[in-house]
């Protein structure tokens, strides 16, 4: 603010306070030869029966607003009000915010301190650090992925055990620490609506879906489209690739949804899917919580992943969606 | 002076009856999306019908067509009264009848159509923003007309505050409405980011302070002292508060922005001055209430009495509360809970809308030559659930209000938040119906005061020509 718009905010607040209580002194004080017998109305009349009498100011509430201005002055002599003068406390809701946060991290950090070291396994099986990441869960990753870690459409599913960053837990360290991002570009311009059409088809089938002989004749053109344009991410077999986040498209679980309509719009649109980073806002400690809490998501032991692995079935609940463009972690 | 000059009550009972039915609508409206918080599925999937149309609805029909057909009808009535005159300009008042009228029925299309500025209590868009102004200017014109041409010497503290009601409104509308129109029914505010939630919660607070207080303060100064048939308490008394509260109230608006990208200093203005508010306006409260002393029986018999002074409790318990939630820390606390919602409907019904239906119970037999409302009863009827509603509605909403601001607060020794947003929210449903349940029979009262209104009028053929009185000699 420049010295005029200081001043002008400085000199107004004067004004208005002083001549409030100018207006106090000057109504509460006695008036010799204006002081009336209390019963004595001001001798105007209006419509008949009105009147008012002219009582002195109540006492208590004279000094109440007294009370209520000297505490105004106080405050402002404290704390920012008048323009540029920041008030003697020196206080901002900057600084008070910032306090305020390093007072409660530092808190949970002595809470959290005896996970520094602890590795992944280990707090798997404690349920008191569990519980604390079911707490991190619910605050940081809720938001997107449910309560239930179910996800929603465009968000993973991270009960399903299936993983479009890859499984093992330094990747799903790297997915909460550094984010991801995943991106399908729009293949209309490309391949025209037709080819759209025939490529969803070719999809919706790689999963199970075969669909109306219509959709099996487009999906049959599909499969060469596919070939051409989508193999280069997704393979030849669909599979997808988990260093592009890339994902599966053969084992019907979507990250949108399953229908030919999503599909369509997938393809013909194509999808930008990111899960921000959260090393700044987490911390190491925290990280590693959570990324024991998502491996017990998946209800994976290690054993049960490398059975996963081995027989290469991947599970999931069919109504979840999973997939079509990349994304994140899992 | 003509001895044949008589009052124009004709548009005094336009927006009486008026009144009448603006508040039923929008208390149905404000039922129906109380209703819809604890059952979302009542919008029924109807764009028109969804809680975010709705609400703004609601707002606009019990502020600016129930308040202020309540405003225009008493300030036009006790303007002559107090003037000894008849009201300037017949044939301006008349418009601002069919002028207001226009402007409520064209905010209960387009809200419901979405079309909105997106500013709280402003949501009017530009077509109809200027048909306000056009409105206010003729209401002006013909309020300070009458009060030009009266025949006492003395203006009474009631016009004071209608004055004043009446001018500031003028600019708090033109400035925050200031607009580039794009479309039709589409516009695009003038000011820049926090500079327009600054510009809008000014006109916020004090269409609070100058439309919801200042106005029906007016209406108090009249009613009270006519209806106890006794001198208002404190001339010096008027002349402190009518002073401090306007000068004060313009300082206020921030604290609805407390812990925002507003400035620090603004904040603090806006909690200090607010704290100062206090007492101006517990002013008015005392004025009132020690108005009726040695008038205090009369309360046993005349519920309009009843009404008048319980308006003036909810009056001094929100202008206390609103300066409590002022500061920052308390409001660091209620902010964005249902406690501000319990804040605005103990002002709203408790004091707003109490004082108007006293002061309508006391006016529409006047205007049509009565002695009284048709029922006394149903107005002891009236005064109980209304009173009851109001006092389950709000105290719902300041148990669901610190409730929701505890919860989001509550941290884990870990750090982490103790409650999911609609955990809290899911504890709140209790509360919600109570309020719904308090909210109807508030509005079941309305229906009640319909009837009696009814009743009252309707054996009358003609609106009697009263004469003006003349100015008592002295």
């Amino acid at each position: 603010m420049n010295r005029f718009w200081n001043y002008w905010v400085v000199v107004l607040t004067a004004i208005n306070i002083a001549g409030a209580l100018w207006l106090l002194w000057a109504t509460s004080r006695k008036r010799p030869g204006h002081q009336g017998p209390a019963e004595e109305t001001t001798g105007h009349t209006w419509d008949g029966d009105l009147s008012e009498y002219n009582n002195p100011l109540p006492r208590w509430w004279l000094w109440g607003f007294y009370a209520s201005v000297i505490f105004g002055l106080g405050y402002l002599v404290f704390y920012p009000g008048l323009g540029n003068f920041a008030g003697r406390l020196g206080w901002t809701q900057e600084n008070a915010w910032a306090a305020d946060v390093a007072t409660a991290r530092k808190q949970s950090d002595v809470q959290l301190a005896k996970y520094d070291h602890m590795n992944l396994d280990t707090l798997r099986h404690d349920d008191n650090a569990m519980r604390t990441a079911r707490n991190l869960f619910a605050n940081h990753c809720a938001a997107c992925h449910g309560t239930d870690a179910h996800g929603s459409k465009g968000f993973p599913n991270l009960t399903d055990g299936d993983w479009l960053h890859g499984s093992d837990p330094a990747t799903i360290t790297t997915t909460i620490t550094q984010g991801r991002v995943a991106v399908m570009p729009a293949w209309e311009g490309i391949i025209g609506p037709e080819g759209v059409e025939q490529v969803s088809s070719y999809v919706l089938a790689l999963s199970g879906h075969p669909g109306d002989a219509q959709m099996q004749r487009q999906a049959k053109a599909g499969a060469e489209q596919f070939a051409t344009v989508c193999v280069a991410c997704h393979g030849a077999d669909g599979r997808g690739n988990i260093a592009l986040g890339a994902p599966n498209l053969t084992d019907n679980i979507w990250l949108y949804a399953g229908n030919i309509e999503t599909i369509r719009e997938t393809v013909a649109k194509g999808r930008n899917n990111q899960m921000p980073a959260h090393a700044d806002i987490l911390g190491a400690t925290r990280v590693k919580l959570l990324t024991a809490y998502v491996l017990n998501l998946s209800g994976a032991t290690d054993e049960e992943r490398e059975e996963h692995e081995a027989n290469d079935s991947p599970e999931g609940d069919a109504h979840e969606p999973t997939d079509t463009a990349g994304t994140q972690a899992h | 002076m003509q001895q044949t000059e008589h009052y124009n009550d004709r548009v005094v009972r336009q927006f009486a009856l008026m009144t009448v039915v603006w508040g039923i609508v929008g208390m149905l409206v404000g039922v129906v999306i109380a209703a819809q918080l604890m059952w979302p599925a009542l919008n029924f999937d109807i764009p028109w019908l969804t809680y975010s149309r709705l609400r703004p609805l609601h707002t606009n029909a019990v502020i600016f067509a129930f308040g202020g057909s309540a405003l225009f009808a008493t300030s036009y009535y006790i303007v002559q009264r107090t003037c000894h005159v008849r009201l300037f300009a017949d044939k301006l008042a008349g418009f601002t009848f069919w002028g207001w009228q226009a402007i409520i029925l064209s905010a209960a299309i387009t809200l419901p159509l979405g079309m909105t500025s997106g500013k709280e209590y402003a949501e009017l868009e530009w077509p109809i923003d200027i048909l306000i102004t056009i409105v206010w200017v003729s209401y002006a014109i013909v309020f300070f007309g009458t009060l030009a041409k009266r025949r006492v010497q003395h203006i009474y503290v009631a016009n004071w505050f209608f004055a004043a009601y009446i001018l500031t409104i003028a600019v708090l509308h033109l400035v925050n409405s200031a607009a580039m129109p794009a479309t039709l029914f589409r516009s695009y505010s003038v000011y820049p980011g926090v500079v327009d939630a600054m510009v809008q919660w000014w006109y916020g607070h004090n269409a609070v302070g100058f439309f919801l207080t200042a106005g029906f303060l007016g209406m108090m100064y009249y009613f009270i002292p006519k209806q106890a048939g006794r001198p208002v308490f404190s001339y010096r008394l008027s002349v402190v508060h009518f002073w401090s509260l306007i000068s004060l109230y313009m300082w206020a608006g921030p604290h609805h922005l407390i812990y925002t990208s507003l400035p620090d200093w603004v904040q603090s203005l806006g909690m200090v001055f607010s704290i100062m508010l206090i007492a101006p306006s517990w002013g008015g409260m005392i004025n009132g209430v020690m108005t009726l002393s040695g008038a205090w029986h009369k309360l046993r018999t005349d519920p309009i009495l009843k009404f008048l002074v319980v308006s003036l409790s909810f009056y001094g318990m929100s202008t206390f509360e609103g300066p409590m939630m002022s500061i920052k820390s308390v409001n660091a606390l209620s902010h964005y809970t249902d406690w501000t919602i319990g804040h605005v409907h103990s002002g709203a019904l408790g004091w707003v809308a109490m004082i108007s239906v006293g002061s309508l119970y006391a006016l529409i037999p006047r205007l049509y030559g009565l002695d009284r409302m048709y029922s006394i009863k149903a107005i002891d009827i009236h005064f109980w659930t209304t009173t009851i509603g109001i006092v389950l509605y709000v105290a719902a909403m300041w148990i669901a209000g610190l409730m929701q601001g505890l919860m989001w607060r509550a941290v884990n020794t870990d750090g982490t938040l103790t409650y999911t947003f609609v955990e809290a929210l899911k504890a709140t449903y209790p509360y919600y119906a109570v309020r719904v349940l308090g909210g109807f029979m508030v509005f079941c009262g309305m229906l009640l005061m319909a009837w009696n209104v009814w009743k009252t009028v309707s054996s009358v053929k003609h609106g009697p020509d009263i004469p003006v009185l003349a100015p008592a000699a002295h």
